[in-house]
């Protein structure tokens, strides 16, 4: 079976880099950014190595419904 | 490609909240707005805010909220729901405010079995004054003023209040779940589902306790937290139901 196709995305001004969305994303579709955002939070964001496959875990677990994820 | 999580319909959007990075006062304020939604609840629901951190939970649910004094919301929610039972009426309740100051309300109403919801956030700790021990602070476990560990001899035990008021026959559904992994998270969704659906089914008294993070006052991280729920918090307060009366005649 194909891998399905998604997309997640961080709303950064919400983000407040607690990592639990990147441990509990086994599929390595998170990583912490290099920056920092308004708060000072180094926030998550989807890494370049990985795809998202839309299981929502990191959505279950974020503490400020900062996580979108786009799929069919 | 449609997005697969819609903002909560009683969460207000945007808001960026007051929590602490990892607490799990944000994941249940979620979850409570999503069942809200689900069972259609939010036009006619009344939520009743404790003194903690969750004070300022007023800015982020999109329903009224009724400002309780500390310790006070189940005294506040049973008048609410009784003069106005066709409200759905809940309370939102820390370890100190609902087993501390507010434990003669907690154990009267829970005795009465009035047909409100109780959301009860164990954390440990009193979180919002800065980490002092709670009545359900663990043996050993150090906060600001058990900073050699919570001594027995001293102290007292871990008070296990859902455990007492789950005993009562006045109770109809008493839960314990956690928010420290996406599994269960999902099981404490379903679990507050099943203590508001008593409420709207006129079945009583529900309570559900979350053992939820708190990575500041625990001073460690919020994937640090998750597990010291996992191996040492759950194992003072067992996962599971308590208490299940629905079938009553
Ligand atoms: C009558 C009264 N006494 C004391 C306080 C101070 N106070 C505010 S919150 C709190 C404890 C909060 O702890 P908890 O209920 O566990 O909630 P958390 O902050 O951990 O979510 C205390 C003692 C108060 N607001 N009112
Ligand atoms: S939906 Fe699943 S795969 Fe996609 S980022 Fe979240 S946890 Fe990772
Ligand atoms: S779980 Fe949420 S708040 Fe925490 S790092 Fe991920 S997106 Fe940010
Ligand atoms: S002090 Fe603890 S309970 Fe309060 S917001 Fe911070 S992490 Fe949450």
């Amino acid at each position: 079976m194909a891998k399905k196709q998604c997309k997640v995305v961080v709303n950064e001004s919400l983000c407040k880099g607690c990592n639990l969305c990147i441990e509990y994303c086994k599929h390595g579709a998170l990583r912490s950014s290099s920056g920092l955002n308004k708060m000072g939070y180094h926030y998550a964001e989807p890494s370049e190595e990985a795809e998202c496959i839309g299981c929502m875990m990191c959505t279950l677990v974020c503490p400020e419904v900062a996580i979108e994820v786009y799929g069919e | 490609m449609k997005l697969k999580n819609k903002w909560p319909k009683y969460y207000k959007k945007d808001v960026s909240t007051h929590y602490c990075p990892g607490c799990g006062h944000g994941v249940v304020h979620r979850l409570v707005a999503e069942v809200l939604e689900e069972l259609d609840l939010g036009k006619r629901a009344i939520c009743v805010n404790p003194a903690g951190c969750a004070v300022l939970a007023y800015k982020y649910f999109d329903i009224d909220v009724i400002e309780s004094a500390h310790g006070r919301g189940t005294a506040i929610a049973t008048g609410v729901k009784r003069a106005k039972p066709e409200l759905f009426v809940f309370t939102y309740q820390g370890d100190g405010d609902l087993s501390a100051i507010g434990t003669a309300e907690t154990i009267h109403s829970a005795n009465r079995g009035e047909n409100i919801c109780v959301v009860f956030i164990n954390n440990a700790v009193y979180g919002m004054t800065g980490g002092q021990m709670a009545p359900t602070t663990l043996l050993t476990q150090k906060t600001t003023t058990s900073p050699g560990g919570r001594d027995p001899q001293f102290d007292g035990y871990p008070l296990h209040i859902t455990d007492v008021v789950a005993q009562f026959p006045g109770v109809t559904y008493a839960e314990r779940v956690a928010v420290n992994s996406p599994a269960a998270v999902l099981k404490t969704k379903k679990a507050i589902r099943t203590a508001f659906q008593v409420q709207v089914d006129g079945l009583g008294y529900s309570i559900i306790e979350v053992l939820s993070p708190c990575p500041t006052n625990w001073k460690m991280s919020s994937i640090a937290s998750h597990k010291w729920i996992d191996e040492v918090m759950s194992k003072e307060f067992p996962l599971g139901v308590l208490a299940d009366r629905r079938k009553r005649g």
